[in-house]
């Protein structure tokens, strides 16, 4: 079972007390923006066999949203931060090059 | 290819079954083809056999990472049906659950094709109406599909139990014609028919690059080194942003786990396939007398082909409210498979931004049912550029916001 630990409320919280919020990261596009750019925000995604960042919500906890670094074959997890960052601080980043060094971060 | 009969089975007989040969060929792979197909599960090769079949198309190699058939052909639950709401989904399903009807004769190669019929359960007062709508709206596609009630139901299906207490039953969607197969049958009768085509089926065999210049694809790196091809066709379901990477682009899917399990057999209780959407869970019963059972799948992105295991639990509780006399089977096995799931639920069959490379994916939980057709649309769209079954289901329908929205019709795995 997968267990990520809530940054918010300091609890670890167990798959059935969370809800997965896609990919996280992604660049908000509003009106006037291009198709490519609207697309990219709202469909594509990166789909990642290895490191992934995600959004999660402690939906029955205490209901906040946050970000996790998870391996998507392995459901090793790498650290969960505050979802207001538009990138992963560098304890993340270490943390994912500690046990994956050939890992390169997505462009 | 010889030929699969009565007879060859008495021949056989006689000489201690001794001559039967190799249903296909494992070759090494040539340095060039005219098309190359990624993945040899059930969609891949049954595009590749109507590339040969209907299009002539015979030079072609179907690449595969582990063994034919070995991913979701061989992980689902068998339904077959065709009763969706929107049009192009409807046409695309119907034309694969008609080609189902003959595909042993096809093939010779008997799959156990079984039109059982598809009940799927109304369980809330939307369901009765989405059903209905639905109904209509298959009468006129010409799918053939009826909305029944609650005594019918259970006339059809004797173990269920229409007043649970928190979901009675208040109707169904059913379609007679709608059934199961054997599903490692259908992968292995295509990739015969294939073989006795010329065609190289290469197993063991992992896709690790596309070339491309000037934006064509030219070829493929492999763990057997590279093949060059005219046309590239990505059938690889779960796998297929992997891919899509390799050959630089992005799709709009994500790759989840689905669950299914089965339990010990029993003697003959169901001989209908049942759908419960809303309590969330499927089944039927196999030949072997196993309770086929589907599951859910994982809220999160994941390659584990294993699942969470609280949606078994929670596939099984819904069961047990429906079909009471299952309480207290064992159950036997359960696994995962790796989906692709779109935004829409509908499937991708379509040109990609590298020249002459397609893509068919994108089935997410309901894929095994729409194999032929599948196959028979992405074939034509390798060989001509287009096709009438497959262009509603192009990658820029996202871009242009032409979804085929499935999600609400059949909000379920299947």
């Amino acid at each position: 079972m997968l267990i990520l630990d809530c940054p918010c409320c300091g609890r670890a919280a167990d798959e059935t007390e969370l809800e997965g919020g896609g990919e996280a990261h992604l660049t908000r596009f509003g009106p006037g923006a291009s198709d490519d750019d609207f697309e990219r925000y709202l469909f594509l995604r990166g789909n990642p066999k290895g490191v992934h960042f995600e959004r999660w919500r402690h939906a029955y906890g205490c209901g906040k949203w946050f970000l996790a670094a998870r391996c998507t074959t392995t459901l090793e997890v790498f650290g969960t931060y505050a979802a207001q960052t538009t990138a992963p601080p560098p304890e993340i980043v270490a943390a994912i090059k500690a046990r994956r060094p050939n890992w390169e971060a997505p462009v | 290819m010889r030929r699969y009969s009565a007879f060859a089975i008495a021949r056989e007989a006689l000489r201690h079954h001794k001559g039967w040969e190799r249903a296909w060929r494992s070759p090494e792979p040539r340095p060039r083809y005219d098309a190359i197909i990624v993945g040899a599960g059930g969609h891949g090769l049954a595009t590749a056999y109507f590339l040969g079949k209907n299009h002539g198309l015979k030079n072609v190699a179907i690449i595969e990472k582990g063994w034919l058939g070995g991913g979701n052909t061989g992980r689902n639950t068998t339904i077959i049906r065709s009763n969706y709401l929107q049009d192009p989904s409807a046409a695309i399903y119907e034309k694969a659950r008609s080609l189902y009807e003959t595909i042993s004769q096809d093939l010779n190669y008997n799959v156990m094709f079984s039109p059982r019929g598809v009940i799927m359960l109304a369980q809330t007062h939307h369901e009765v109406r989405g059903y209905q709508r639905t109904a209509h709206a298959n009468a006129l596609q010409g799918v053939q599909t009826e909305w029944i009630g609650p005594e019918r139901v259970k006339e059809l299906c004797p173990i269920i139990n229409l007043d649970g207490p928190r979901y009675p039953v208040l109707g169904g969607l059913w379609q007679a014609r709608g059934g199961t197969a054997r599903h490692d049958a259908v992968a292995w009768g295509y990739a015969r028919a294939c073989s006795a085509m010329g065609m190289d089926i290469i197993q063991q065999c992992e896709v690790t690059g596309v070339r491309s210049s000037n934006g064509q694809v030219m070829g493929v790196e492999t763990t057997k080194g590279p093949i060059d091809c005219d046309k590239l066709g990505v059938v690889v379901a779960g796998h297929s942003g992997v891919l899509a990477e390799m050959a630089g682009f992005r799709l709009p899917i994500e790759s989840v786990s689905l669950q299914a399990l089965v339990s010990e057999p029993i003697k003959p209780c169901m001989d209908v396939v049942v759908m419960a959407n809303t309590v969330h869970g499927y089944m039927s019963q196999s030949d072997k007398g196993e309770m086929v059972i589907g599951g859910g799948t994982d809220g999160y992105n994941n390659y584990t082909q294993r699942g969470s295991f609280h949606h078994v639990e929670e596939t099984v509780r819904a069961l047990i409210e429906t079909f009471p006399m299952i309480s207290r089977l064992k159950m036997l096995r359960q696994w995962g498979g790796i989906v692709d799931v779109t935004g829409d639920r509908s499937p991708i069959i379509s040109k990609t931004p590298l020249g002459n490379c397609f893509i068919n994916c994108g089935w997410g939980t309901g894929g095994f049912k729409a194999i032929p057709g599948s196959g028979w649309a992405m074939a034509e769209l390798m060989a001509k550029g287009g096709s009438t079954l497959a262009d509603a289901f192009s990658l820029d329908r996202f871009r242009e916001g032409r979804f085929i929205d499935e999600s609400v019709a059949a909000g379920v795995a299947h």
